[in-house]
C-alpha cells in the first residue's frame, strides 16, 4: 500500500537537490568556522553566503539573522530573550491563545519569572482582532508576540496591522513565521516587525536548523552561554550543512513558490470537491484568510482518535491539535480559542497540510478514501 | 475463517509484559497486528507530564520490535463516567466495589471493543490470562491454564458477542513462561515489574487517594453489642474481615471489621479471625451475566469464587425473579463483601457472575454489613 502524505505542516520531505548540497559540506567543510586558518574560513563562507540567502529572502539584512537549532528556540530566544534583556521598561507581555507551544510554553516560563502575559482569543475564524490588542496594549507593555500563520488553521494573522499600531509603541513585535515561510511573501519591513521566527524542515530543508530574524539593535539575553558565534546571541559551533542545506531550501522555495501554491490550491480545491461529491458531512474551520497549503476539516460524529488510526491503517498520514505524552490525542487548543471549549469540532478536526509529497493524483485519491472512512464510521456509529 | 494475515487483531497494550507478549504471539501467528494504548485516566502533573508516558513509551518500544503500528486512544471519560463514579457511588453506600470488572465490561470490552471494530478489526486481544473456545456456535470462557493467574473472575461480565471477537493469546500459558518468551524475543518490558492494585490509584496510598475525592466522616467503632471501642477515620476506608488498622489493643484475640453502619456512621468490630459474625451460609447477587448467553430457570451446583485468588467454593444457585440469584454455600464463607463480584464456574468453564448485594445466616439477610 502507497502511503499518501498530508502532513507537510508538521514537517517536509527533504529536496533531493538539498540533499546533494548538503553531503559535499560533511565531505569536505568540516572546518570550524570561527578558525583562523583555511578550513574555517571555507566554512565560514559557507555560513554567511546562507545567511544572505535566508536575509534576503525576507528581504532583512544579514547581520539580523541568527541560526539555531530550529523554530522552537528562535521563538524562546525571542520571547525569552527579549523579556529578560528588556524588563527594565516594563513586566507586560501580549500572545495569542493559539500560538505554537513554542511561543505559548516560552511565555509561561516568563510568567514564573514575574511577568504578566496576556493571551487574546480569537473569533470563530481563527483570526486574532488588532482591536483586542490595542485594548490589550499597556504603557509597559515590552514584547508582543502573534503569529504570521497558524499551524493548524492556515488563517493568516493581521501582522503587518498590528506592526503599524505598534511602530509608536516601545513593544517589540515578533511573529513566528514557521507556517508563513515559503507560502506567503515576508517583507519584514513592511509587517514592521522587530523579531521574526523561521524554520527549515518546514521548507524542504534539514532538520535542527532554523533562524531569528531580529534587529541589531535589539537587546536579547543569550539562552546559551559559550562562545562568540551568531553575535553571541547563540553561542555553539555553527551546524554547517545544516545551515548550507537550509540556505539552499530557501533558494528552491523561492524559485518555485508561484507554481506550488497554485498546485496547492487546486490541491485544496479538489480535496473539498473530492469530499463534497461523495456526500459525506463536514464543514472547514479557519477563516477565508488562510494559507493554500493547510486545511482543517471537522468531521461531524467521528473523533479524531478513530478519524487519525484509521487514516494512518489505510496509508494516509494527516494530524490534529497535539498528542500528550502519551500518544492520545488532546482537544485542539486552537480550536478550543475558536469555539469554546467542549465544542464538538475540537475532538472531530483534522488537519491535511499539502507539499512536496503531493500530486493531484494522490490528493484525490487520499481525500476518497478518507471519505470512505467517514462515511462508514459515521454509519456505524 | 479467513487467513490470518488478512485477520486484523487489535490489540490492547498496556506496557506490561503480558500484553507485549501476547501480541509478539499474534505477529508470530501471522496476523494483521496493530497495538493500541489506552489512556483511561487523567494523570497530568503540574508539568504537562501524563505519567501514562512511561508505559506508552514502552508499547511504543515493543511494537518498533514487532515491527506493528502503535496508536492511543483517550477514554478518560468514559473511565469518568461508568468505572470511576459507580467506584466512588459504591464506596458512599459503605460498599466495596470492584473496578476492574467495571472497567472490563464498559471500557476494555465495550468502549475499547466498538474503537478496534471501527478501525476494521476482526478481534480485540488483551493479555488476560483466560480462553475462549468456540463449542458450535457459541463461544466458552474457560480460565487460563495458570490458573494462579486465571482473570476469568475480572472477566464475568463478558457477553457472547464479546466472546466471539475476542482473542486471549496468553490464555493456554504460564505466567512463568510468558517472562521466558519475553526474555528470549528481548522485549523492551521483559523485565519490567507487574504492576499491582487499582490502575488509576497505582503506588499511591489508598487512603489518601480516596480522600481526595470522598469526604471523610470519622466515627465510632463498636461491637455489635454497642461497646465502643474507638474511632475509625470513615467507613469507606475498611473492608469487611479487614484486621489492619483499627489500633484497638488489649487483651485476647485480635480485632476484626465484621459490619458497617452506614446510617449512624458506626463500624462494627469484634475479636478473632474466625468470629461467628463473619460466617455466612449464603448471598443475593444482582447484575448477573451468564456467559453463555442463555440464565438458567432452575437451582443447580456449581463452584464459585467471592473475591479473586480464592479457592472455589461448592454453591447451589437457585435464580430469582427479576434476574437475581440466591446462593448457598455447602460451607459456610468468611467475610463476604457486598459489591464484590460473585463468579460461578463449573469446572474449567466460567459461567458468568454478578454483584453481590445481600449476604445471608440462617435464612436471613445480615443488616450489619452495610
Amino acid at each position: 500500500m502507497k502511503s499518501i502524505y498530508f502532513d507537510h505542516a508538521a514537517t517536509t520531505p527533504m529536496r533531493q537537490e538539498v540533499i546533494d548540497a548538503m553531503i559535499p559540506v560533511f565531505q569536505d567543510v568540516f572546518g570550524n568556522p570561527s578558525s583562523v586558518h583555511s578550513y574555517g574560513r571555507k566554512a565560514r563562507k559557507l555560513l554567511d553566503d546562507a545567511r544572505k540567502t535566508v536575509a534576503q529572502s525576507i528581504q532583512a539584512n544579514e547581520k539580523d539573522i541568527t541560526f539555531t537549532s530550529g523554530g522552537t528556540e528562535a521563538d524562546n530566544l525571542a520571547l525569552i530573550g527579549a523579556a529578560r534583556a528588556n524588563q527594565h521598561l516594563g513586566k507586560h507581555i501580549i500572545t495569542t491563545k493559539i500560538e505554537h507551544h513554542a511561543v505559548l510554553h516560552a511565555a509561561e516560563q516568563l510568567e514564573k519569572e514575574g511577568f504578566e502575559v496576556t493571551y487574546l482569543s480569537v473569533n470563530e475564524s481563527g483570526s486574532v482582532s488588532v482591536e483586542d490588542l490595542k485594548a490589550a496594549l499597556r504603557e509597559d507593555t515590552i514584547l508582543v508576540s502573534v503569529m504570521y500563520v497558524n499551524n493548524e488553521t492556515g488563517t493568516i494573522q493581521p501582522v503587518a496591522e498590528i506592526g503599524a499600531l505598534l511602530e509608536e509603541h516601545q513593544a517589540l513585535l515578533h511573529t513566528d513565521a514557521v507556517q508563513a515561510y515559503g507560502t506567503i511573501p515576508i517583507d519584514v519591513h513592511a509587517l514592521n516587525v522587530d523579531m521574526l521566527t523561521v524554520s527549515s524542515h518546514k521548507v524542504s530543508g534539514p532538520k535542527g536548523v532554523g533562524a531569528l530574524y531580529a534587529k541589531e539593535k535589539i537587546s536579547l539575553d543569550a539562552m546559551q552561554h559559550g562562545g562568540e558565534q551568531e553575535r553571541k546571541r547563540r553561542p555553539g559551533t555553527e551546524n554547517t550543512a545544516a545551515v548550507h542545506g537550509f540556505a539552499k531550501a530557501v533558494e528552491l522555495m523561492q524559485e518555485d513558490q508561484k507554481e506550488r501554491l497554485t498546485s496547492y490550491r487546486q490541491f485544496k480545491q479538489l480535496f473539498v470537491r473530492t469530499l463534497k461529491e461523495s456526500g459525506i458531512e463536514f464543514s472547514q474551520n479557519g477563516g477565508r484568510i488562510n494559507v493554500p497549503s493547510i486545511i482543517n476539516i471537522s468531521f461531524p460524529g467521528t473523533n479524531v482518535e478513530q478519524l487519525l488510526t484509521n487514516f494512518d491503517l489505510s496509508g494516509v498520514a494527516a494530524s490534529s491539535g497535539s498528542a500528550c505524552t502519551a500518544g492520545s490525542v488532546e482537544p485542539s487548543h486552537v480550536l478550543s480559542a475558536m469555539y469554546g471549549e467542549g465544542d464538538e469540532r475540537t475532538v472531530n478536526s483534522v488537519r491535511f497540510s499539502f507539499g512536496l509529497a503531493n500530486t493531484g493524483e494522490n490528493v484525490q485519491e487520499g481525500a476518497q478514501k478518507v471519505a470512505q472512512i467517514v462515511e462508514r464510521l459515521t454509519k456505524t456509529t | 475463517m479467513k487467513d490470518p494475515k488478512d485477520t486484523r487483531v487489535v490489540i490492547g497494550m498496556s506496557g506490561g509484559v503480558d500484553s507485549s507478549v501476547a501480541a509478539l504471539l499474534l505477529k508470530e501467528q501471522g496476523y494483521d497486528v496493530v497495538g493500541i494504548f489506552m489512556k483511561n485516566w487523567d494523570d497530568t502533573d503540574e508539568n504537562g507530564v501524563c505519567t501514562a508516558t512511561e508505559d506508552y513509551d514502552d508499547v511504543v518500544r515493543v511494537c518498533n520490535q514487532l515491527d506493528i503500528p502503535y496508536y492511543a486512544v483517550n477514554f478518560e471519560k468514559q473511565y469518568w463516567d461508568k468505572v470511576f463514579t459507580y467506584f466512588l457511588d459504591e464506596y458512599k453506600a459503605g460498599r466495596t466495589p470492584n473496578p476492574d470488572v467495571m472497567c472490563n465490561k464498559e471500557i476494555k470490552f465495550k468502549a475499547f471493543l466498538d474503537h478496534a471494530m471501527s478501525l476494521g478489526a476482526d478481534y480485540l486481544a488483551t493479555g488476560h490470562y483466560a480462553q475462549v473456545r468456540q463449542n458450535g456456535d457459541k463461544y466458552e470462557m474457560l480460565r487460563g491454564k495458570d490458573n494462579s493467574k486465571d482473570q476469568t473472575y475480572f472477566l464475568n461480565q463478558l457477553s457472547q458477542d464479546v466472546l466471539s471477537k475476542v482473542m486471549f493469546p496468553l490464555g493456554h500459558l504460564d505466567k512463568s513462561r510468558v517472562r521466558e518468551i519475553a526474555k528470549e524475543n528481548d522485549l523492551a518490558t521483559a523485565t519490567k515489574k507487574d504492576s499491582t492494585g487499582i490502575c488509576f490509584i497505582g503506588e499511591r496510598n489508598f487512603k489518601e487517594f480516596l480522600s481526595e475525592y470522598l469526604p471523610a466522616q470519622p466515627g465510632n467503632m463498636e461491637t455489635l453489642e454497642g461497646e465502643v471501642k474507638g474511632k475509625h477515620d470513615g467507613l469507606m476506608y475498611y473492608t469487611l474481615g479487614q484486621r489492619q488498622g483499627l489500633g484497638i489493643g488489649g487483651p485476647g484475640e485480635p480485632w476484626f471489621v465484621v459490619g458497617k453502619n452506614v446510617k449512624d456512621n458506626i463500624l462494627y468490630v469484634d475479636q478473632g479471625y474466625h468470629n461467628d459474625y463473619l460466617y455466612s451460609d449464603g448471598l443475593e447477587a444482582s447484575d448477573l451475566n451468564w456467559t453463555s448467553g442463555e440464565a438458567p430457570t432452575e437451582p443447580f451446583t456449581c463452584t464459585a469464587k467471592f473475591r479473586y485468588r480464592q479457592e472455589d467454593s461448592a454453591v447451589t444457585v437457585t435464580p430469582l425473579e427479576d434476574g437475581r440469584v440466591k446462593v448457598d454455600f455447602h460451607e459456610p464463607e468468611r467475610a463476604i463483601t457486598p459489591g464484590q463480584a460473585v463468579v460461578f464456574y463449573d469446572g474449567e468453564l466460567c459461567l458468568g457472575g454478578g454483584t453481590i448485594n445481600g449476604i445471608v445466616k440462617n435464612n436471613e439477610y445480615l443488616t450489619y454489613v452495610g
